[in-house]
């Protein structure tokens, strides 16, 4: 019998038996359908992940952090410079593998006003023009401040959505966009002009959110307004989405105005020490928080540079320590941060997610296998005189274990191919129930994946009753009633 | 040379220590365009004897020669081969296919020799219009009497241009009338050159061959020729209807 014949043979029965069969495919379209789905769901989870990467900077930004100093170089503290201008330019001048520095001055416990309304920014950081590449940022409306408002160390500012949300009001609030480019606000009551603002900054998902929500009228709030705090706003408990709130809650200013209006200034509660003291006004770790104290402090909150290229990351970190070690005089009180933590992150919250939707599909489908294997036991039971009827008129082994496999295969594969239909349509349903969360997204490859993996289940359910049916003697189960 | 030969045929099964004979040290020949009953009681042993005849079995010893060449010892799959060529089966039960049509089920041992569905298709209507069921090709065998099925059946056995075609109880699920139709029809196609082996306990049966091998315990207890003992010069009912 030709493999052409013993298809058509499987395909009839298949069909004389409908309803059974479909039962049988059943396990198979699901498996096929949920390892699909849940791979699109997983796609669009990495994807979803990978732009907050981005959002942060990307794997080529290094923070350079203050640590403290070493017990074999505690007796040095004393001497300890902490990170300064000085390294910035060294570095400019001494580390080729870093393409790019970017000094950051951070000031907390600030609070801006404007008529009446007030916010605690989370990020108010003096720094250079560069920052706004290196940190991701796009200004939407305005200007960046440039070197020359710097050197002036002029009372300008570059706010993010956030800071204006707070000030000025959301767009959701008012209904139409406020640019308050030009607008003057105080920061602990000195005068500050805005001159740029950078764009609102969201993951797809809340972007998609939003605008699902812009066709809806506002829901009437209940009880007062109130915030809810940071990292609890609408989008909280979305991986990575926090990323984006911290992001949009910033204000830049020039490195030199901040250097002037906030640091040396001289403090009402000056802690006593020397602008090179270590102990309290170490600025990343600002002790008296919302009270804004201010201390002569040349130092820098933090360096960030930007490796030219990432895979000598390694020598190019290695190529800043030494620069460092020498304006630090030997004393290594500083560290690299790097961001292959929240790559790991990702790529171990990606690996997870995926193997296990993996083992949940696979078991699935393997469900489904036994399933066939299940009804292809009982249909060769039914069938036993059929077959000693075909092998009494000539059917060999094979040709009756062709006949079993290929049924068995056959409902695999009408199974598979269901299940991949099955399987769009079920992340239609997914995308229709919430739109808001990141899309799933089909690829090929799991297509292919969970058919091929289908039509191997398929193979396997079929071969032990294939093998039981043609095995069986003529004679026997033509006595068989 | 005989159709097929048996020489010092046995078959031994063991049934819990016990050694059964179904066939003891048989010798036989059958010649091509005899038309043979093969008669006894159940458990005589005519079952294994037919179902070695037919290559559904082999025998535990002696040899076995099916137009020439040696079968004791043939593989399943070249016995398969053999009886898909060489032998048909017609049986008690009819045996078609339910889920196939009258035509489906006169093809199958075609699909199994792998002709192209034209042949087949050719052939199988050939087949049936010899047993007369060509107006009934469509049909599934539910639809069809006993005596259809049973010439449906026939054709399935004839269609291969089989060297011998065995007949097992072929109206043992017949009335009388129907049976005697079908035993004509037999007559018929042995007068064509077709050679017939009619397996049966029933001697009124028998009657109608020429040639009667009778079974007991496993021997051949009479094997009588009519032929070439000049009793009979037909089958009795072509001579006269005394049987009703």
């Amino acid at each position: 019998m030709n493999p052409f014949n013993a298809i058509a043979v499987g395909f009839k029965e298949i069909w004389a038996n409908k309803f059974r069969s479909l039962l049988t495919m059943l396990g198979i379209i699901l498996g096929v359908s949920s390892l699909v789905a849940m791979s699109a769901l997983v796609k669009g989870m990495e994807n979803g992940m990978k732009e907050a990467l981005i959002a942060i900077g990307g794997l080529e930004k290094v923070r350079v952090e203050e640590q403290d100093i070493p017990v074999w170089q505690q007796h040095l503290a004393d001497q300890a410079v902490g990170t300064t201008m000085n390294d910035v330019h060294a570095l400019i001048r001494s580390a080729p593998l870093i393409t790019m520095v970017v000094p950051e001055m951070r000031t907390r416990g600030i609070t801006m006003t404007r008529a009446g309304k007030s916010i605690s920014p989370y990020n108010f950081i003096g720094t250079w023009p560069n920052a706004v590449e290196l940190n991701q940022h796009v200004v939407a409306h305005g200007r960046m401040f440039n070197e020359i408002d710097d050197e002036n160390a002029r009372n300008v500012c570059v706010i993010g959505t956030a800071v204006r949300n707070a000030l000025f009001g959301s767009p959701e609030q008012i209904g139409r966009e406020i640019i308050p480019i030009g607008e003057f606000v105080n920061i602990n009551s000195q005068r500050f002009k805005i001159i740029g603002m950078f764009e609102h900054y969201e993951s797809e998902q809340d972007k998609k959110l939003r605008e699902l929500q812009k066709d809806k009228p506002p829901e009437p709030k209940s009880g007062p307004d109130r915030s809810k705090g940071f990292g609890s706003s609408k989008s909280s408990g979305r991986s990575g989405s926090y990323i984006f709130d911290f992001k949009n809650n910033t204000i830049y200013i020039p490195l030199n105005t901040m250097w002037l209006r906030f640091r040396a200034a001289t403090g009402t509660s000056g802690a006593g020490t020397g602008s090179f003291g270590r102990s309290s006004g170490s600025s990343s770790s600002s002790a008296s928080g919302s009270t804004a104290e201010f201390v002569p402090d040349p130092r820098l909150s933090t360096l960030s540079i930007k490796i030219a290229d990432i895979d000598q990351m390694d020598e190019a970190l290695q190529q800043a320590k030494n620069v460092m070690l020498h304006t630090h005089k030997g004393i290594e009180d500083f560290s690299f941060r790097t961001q292959e933590n929240m790559s790991e992150g990702i790529t171990n919250a990606i690996k997870n997610a995926r193997m296990s939707g993996g083992i949940i599909s696979a078991i699935s489908l393997l469900v489904g296998g036994i399933g066939i294997m299940n009804i292809m036991l009982a249909s060769i039971t039914e069938r036993v005189r059929e077959i000693g009827i075909r092998k009494a008129i000539g059917a060999t082994f094979f040709d009756v274990f062709t006949q079993i496999l290929v049924e068995s295969v056959v409902i695999a594969i009408i199974g598979g191919l269901a299940g991949l239909v099955t399987s769009n349509l079920l992340v239609q349903l997914l995308v229709a129930m919430s739109p808001a969360d990141n899309t799933p997204v089909i690829t090929v490859e799991s297509m292919m994946l969970a058919f091929a993996f289908s039509v191997v289940v398929g193979i396997l359910a079929g071969l032990f009753p294939a093998f039981k049916a043609a095995k069986l003697n003529p004679i026997q189960a033509l006595r068989y009633e | 040379m005989a159709l097929i030969e048996l020489r010092g045929v046995s078959k031994i099964y063991h049934l819990g220590g016990e050694e059964i004979r179904a066939l003891d040290n048989v010798d036989l020949d059958i010649n091509g365009g005899e038309f043979i009953s093969i008669i006894g009681p159940s458990g005589s042993g005519k079952s294994t004897l037919m179902h070695i005849l037919g290559c559904l079995d082999s025998p535990s010893k002696g040899s076995i020669k099916l137009d020439g060449t040696e079968i004791g010892s043939a593989s399943a799959r070249e016995l398969a081969r053999i009886r898909n060529q060489k032998i048909g089966f017609v049986f008690q039960f009819f045996n078609l296919l339910p889920k196939l049509n009258v035509l489906q089920n006169v093809e199958l041992p075609m699909v199994y020799a792998g002709c192209s569905s034209r042949e087949r298709r050719e052939r199988a209507m050939d087949a049936l219009k010899l047993v007369e069921m060509d107006n009934r090709a469509k049909h599934r065998p539910m639809q069809l009497s006993g005596g259809q099925q049973q010439r449906a059946a026939i054709a399935r056995a004839l269609v291969n241009s089989p060297k011998i075609v065995f007949a097992d109880e072929p109206t043992g699920n017949l009335d009388s009338h129907t049976g005697e139709t079908i035993l004509k029809l037999f007559h018929e196609l042995s007068l064509k050159g077709s050679t017939i082996a009619l397996v049966t306990h029933d001697p009124e049966i028998a009657a109608v061959t020429p040639r009667k091998i009778e079974i007991r315990d496993g021997k051949i207890a009479r094997n009588v020729d009519a032929k070439l003992s000049g009793q009979l010069d037909g089958p009795k009912f072509a001579v006269g209807n005394q049987q009703n």
